[in-house]
């Protein structure tokens, strides 16, 4: 009976090495994806075992925590003021998951991130608990608070940025929502999530980076500068050749001015002073489709940025035919943007022609203050040359002064702007979309560039404009930035 | 020595017994769960357990005894096996104790059924019956050789063990609980695993010549006789009912594979396996295609992630997954893993996923080699048996023993559906670990018989120095 048995034995032999491979392959092949898994509740508890990092603004923290107990996460991160900075800091909820800063920033908030290792092991050696890693923001407190408290009770958002080295100054959306309300697991949490989520008006939506709106007039920025750059008009002061009302090409459609305003071959210093919508469709006609197409590019439509935080992409339709491209050189058609796409477009003018690239972090640091990433400032792309730059800001300021622009005026500092009042819904039977984009200058150059858009202010159609509604928050904004 | 002894004269020296090999190897089989009960305290309450003193007293002395045991009636026996499942059960009884500190895991007990009672004690006392078991078969059975008498008695009770639990309501889907008030809950099943092997030793060793000789050559395979098939036909036929009433299919695999390994053993014919292998996979595919519960442990094993979207079914194998791949290499020490997450039966069916993450891969594979290693004696005995029945008996069991290992382990790493047994010696469950030392003790008992010396010869006339005698 010996054979047999030694057959036997060898089978049990399989037997257990098959369950040592498969150990081998739970535990070691597949163990970084199980252990990921989003199903994975130890990941939301390693999440909130210890104190969490904090989010900066200006040296004082935004974000906090507080030990909590009664469940398997030992502390839960708490937010000051927390509707003014949701759209920065997003929300980091033991239930819920985290998002905006509070999710892109997770490993370094959490002290998980590899670039803390060495710190994780002095802790590890010297008995301290593990820390948390802070990300200090690029925010300025004060312009965040005027473009919040600018906002109210409107609906719309708020993106600024300093043009010089790209830092956002300020993203404020509206209405808000208080990331402390569900940052728990208890059942008043779930409530107020779901409250929040079924909210009609959105209030989780970060409007300054995630919503693309038809940015209507505050778009022939970009199409005054491809006017300038493909060298279609020279002199931002010389007669163009526009008729009034435009025939869109190969249509018979009229285009049409807002009110009598003197467009009829109008300079395009007059034409964006006034906002003619005939001068600059047909500079869109003129240039075609892929210069238009390659200047928007330039100042950022059509790409996603991470500031780090993701940027939705903002829309210039690349397909479209003639008449289409006229329409969507002054802001309609398909043309949409995102308050800080608007923000960066007002931006390369001010920097005179330089584009620099937007960012939220200015850097990530330990727990006992070492730095472990520091932001270095990049240029995103030149839009336009130095000197067509200042015949822009030249246009801008006009705007200011004389134009539509007049309620972002600050005594004393030279502003530059422009208004956008964009139709939508079917029929433009809903309340137009106000815009204002603007910028600061001093003698250090431009400290500041704001884009403003109000999704509707009141029910009275006729109050709703670019230069009524957004421009006093855009001027609150530049000030504050200014009396720094 | 003097120059007389120079003489060789075969006398009864035989093979050492071992006896203080087993006990140095005890010792390690204690001092290593006491020290991971002091991991376990100081990881979870920041202190010593307060349990600790008592726990190693009480563990040191279930080994003093089994070893005093083995030493006085077994002396001969396998030195392995009583350290291997001493050590087995002291680091079960530290992994219960662990889960039995789980916060998630009281909350559970007191939602689902008001109260939460701790594990260990309870594991504790059944060790101790395990043991006195496995002292109590060191003293009865002196010889292995009486339970051949038992054959048909033996058939008989492993039937009756078998079918009870259809009598029972299923526990978590499955027959194989027997309830009796006031005393607790029995799984028949694991009594059942070494009753059958006595059983089918003893039938198989008075049939085994005609079933491996009295049968038809057929296309290389030896075809047996109808009327030598019927008992293969019945164990089939026995699985496949255990199946479908009590829906278990670890135990029906359990059992038709031990008969196939035993048939293999006793008649050296290849075609018993070829049947086996046959009947068994259409007895598996035709109840899974009919039976709605082992349908979803199959559903469970082929995509054990798919509860999450569909809502349907338990998450036990995911979350025993994702504690397996949480561990890692290392794990992350005892006491600091969340293997609790997995709920029910984290204590007893899925306890190799606490090990897993809390001692990593590394620890896990020291696991399965030390049950690699108690089926390996138990082998090694089969092959040091002088008689068939002794044979057969120690196979039965070792080939019970990893056939069992292989299912659980298998099930719980998702290498193979999920069934309801129990990990031997580690997991919390009263009638596994009180059967396991009974089979333990057997082994011993076979092994002692095995490699005892053959008993001096008696002194024969013959032996006295011949003497040249005068004769007149």
């Amino acid at each position: 009976m010996n054979k047999p048995l030694r057959r036997v034995a060898i089978f049990c032999g399989l037997l257990v090495l098959a369950l040592l491979i498969r150990a081998n392959y739970v535990q070691f092949v597949q163990a970084d994806s199980l252990k990921n898994n989003v199903h994975n509740r130890r990941v939301a508890i390693n999440q909130y075992a210890n104190p969490r990092g904090d989010i900066i603004v200006d040296g004082k923290a935004v974000t906090g925590h507080t030990a909590t107990n009664g469940s398997d996460f030992k502390y839960k991160a708490t937010f000051k003021n927390g509707s003014m900075w949701a759209p920065v800091t997003g929300y980091a909820s033991q239930a819920f998951g985290t998002s905006m800063l509070e999710g892109v920033e997770d490993k370094v908030l959490t002290g998980d991130d590899d670039r803390l290792f060495f710190n994780r092991t002095i802790d590890i050696l010297s008995g301290k608990k593990k820390q948390g890693g802070d990300v200090v923001t690029t925010l300025n407190a004060a312009a965040q608070k005027a473009a919040f408290d600018g906002l109210g009770s409107k609906k719309g958002a708020v993106a600024a940025i300093d043009p010089r080295t790209g830092a956002i100054l300020a993203l404020a959306s509206t209405p808000s929502y208080d990331p402390s309300t569900f940052a728990g697991n208890s059942t008043t949490d779930s409530k107020n999530w779901n409250q929040l989520k079924d909210d009609k008006n959105e209030p989780m939506l970060n409007r300054a980076l995630r919503q693309t709106y038809p940015p209507g007039s505050a778009f022939k920025v970009v199409t005054a500068a491809a006017a300038l750059e493909n060298g279609l008009y020279s002199s931002i002061d010389e007669k163009t050749n526009s008729p009034v009302p435009y025939i869109l090409p190969n249509t018979t459609t009229e285009l049409k001015n807002e009110g009598n305003i003197p467009c009829e071959n109008a300079t395009l210093r007059v034409a964006l002073r006034y906002s003619c919508n005939t001068v600059f469709g047909k500079i869109g006609a003129d240039l075609g489709r892929d210069k238009m197409v390659a200047e928007a590019k330039k100042f950022g439509f059509n790409d996603e940025l991470f500031v780090p935080v993701r940027a939705a992409k903002s829309n210039f339709s690349t397909t479209m035919d003639k008449p289409q491209t006229a329409l969507s050189s002054i802001g309609q058609f398909e043309t949409a943007a995102t308050p800080l796409q608007m923000a960066m477009i007002a931006s390369a003018v001010a920097n005179n022609g330089v584009l620099m690239e937007p960012y939220l972090v200015q850097k990530l640091q330990a727990a006992n203050n070492s730095v472990i990433e520091q932001h270095t400032d990049k240029t995103y792309s030149q839009p336009l040359s130095a000197a067509n730059a200042q015949k822009l800001q030249s246009m801008m300021e006009t705007v200011v002064t004389s134009g539509t622009g007049t309620n972002a005026q600050i005594p004393g500092v030279t502003v530059g702007g422009k208004t956008g009042t964009a139709q939508h819904g079917v029929n433009n039977d809903k309340n137009p979309y106000a815009w204002f984009i603007s910028y600061a200058k001093t003698d250090s150059g431009s400290p500041v560039a704001v884009a403003v858009v109000v999704e509707d202010g009141s029910a009275n159609r006729g109050d709703i404009s670019g230069g009524g509604l957004a421009a006093p928050i855009a001027k609150k904004v530049m000030e504050a930035v200014l009396n720094k | 020595m003097s120059v007389i002894s120079n003489t060789t004269t075969i006398t009864s020296v035989g093979a050492p017994s071992r006896r203080n090999t087993e006990l140095a190897l005890l010792v390690f089989a204690v001092v290593i769960p006491v020290f991971a009960y002091a991991n376990v305290g100081l990881a979870i309450n920041g202190k010593l357990p307060s349990g600790m003193l008592s726990y190693g007293l009480g563990l040191t002395a279930l080994a003093t005894v089994a070893h005093l045991a083995v030493r006085k009636f077994a002396p001969y026996a396998d030195p392995l096996l009583l350290p291997l499942a001493t050590l087995l059960n002291g680091m079960g009884l530290v992994f219960i104790w662990r889960l039995d500190q789980s916060q998630r895991l009281i909350q559970l007990a007191k939602y689902e059924y008001g109260s939460f009672s701790p594990s260990t004690p309870k594991q504790l006392l059944f060790s101790a019956l395990g043991v006195a078991l496995f002292v109590g078969v060191l003293i009865l059975l002196k010889d292995h050789r009486i339970l051949q008498r038992y054959t048909y008695i033996s058939m008989v009770a492993a039937l009756v063990l078998l079918i009870l639990p259809v009598f029972f309501p299923p526990v978590f889907g499955a027959r194989i609980w027997v309830r009796i008030p006031g005393v607790g809950s029995l799984q028949p099943g694991e009594f059942a695993k070494i009753i059958l092997s006595v059983f089918f030793a003893g039938y198989l060793m008075v049939k085994r010549d005609a079933l491996a000789l009295a049968s038809r050559r057929f296309m290389g395979l030896y075809l047996p006789r109808g009327r030598d098939l019927g008992p293969i036909l019945v164990i089939w036929g026995l699985s496949i009912l255990i199946l479908v009433f009590e829906t278990d299919l670890g135990t029906s695999l359990l059992f038709f594979g031990l008969f196939v390994i035993m048939l293999y053993v006793a008649t050296e014919r290849t075609s018993w396996i070829v049947f086996g292998l046959l009947m068994s996979a259409v007895g598996a595919v035709g109840v899974t295609t009919f039976e709605s519960q082992v349908q979803g442990r199959v559903n469970a094993w082929l995509d054990p992630f798919a509860v999450f979207t569909t809502g349907k079914g338990s998450d036990q194998v995911a979350q025993a997954l994702m504690s397996f791949g949480s561990g890692g290499i290392f794990g992350t020490g005892l006491g600091q893993g969340h293997s609790d997450l997995i709920g029910f039966a984290a204590n007893s069916d899925f306890i190799l996923a606490t090990v897993g993450e809390e001692l990593g891969l590394a620890g896990l594979m020291a696991f399965l080699l030390i049950y690699g290693l108690i089926v390996e004696r138990g082998v090694r005995t089969a092959l040091a048996a002088r008689d068939p029945f002794g044979k057969l008996l120690a196979i039965g069991l070792s080939g019970a023993f990893a056939l069992q290992i292989f299912v659980v382990a298998g099930g719980v790493m998702g290498l193979i559906p999920l069934t309801g047994m129990t990990m031997p010696f580690v997991a919390a469950g009263g009638s596994s670990v009180i059967a396991n030392w009974a089979l333990i003790g057997i082994l011993l008992r076979i092994s002692d018989t095995a490699r005892r010396p053959a008993p001096a010869p008696a002194p024969s006339p013959d032996a006295e120095p011949t003497q040249v005698v005068r004769v007149q």
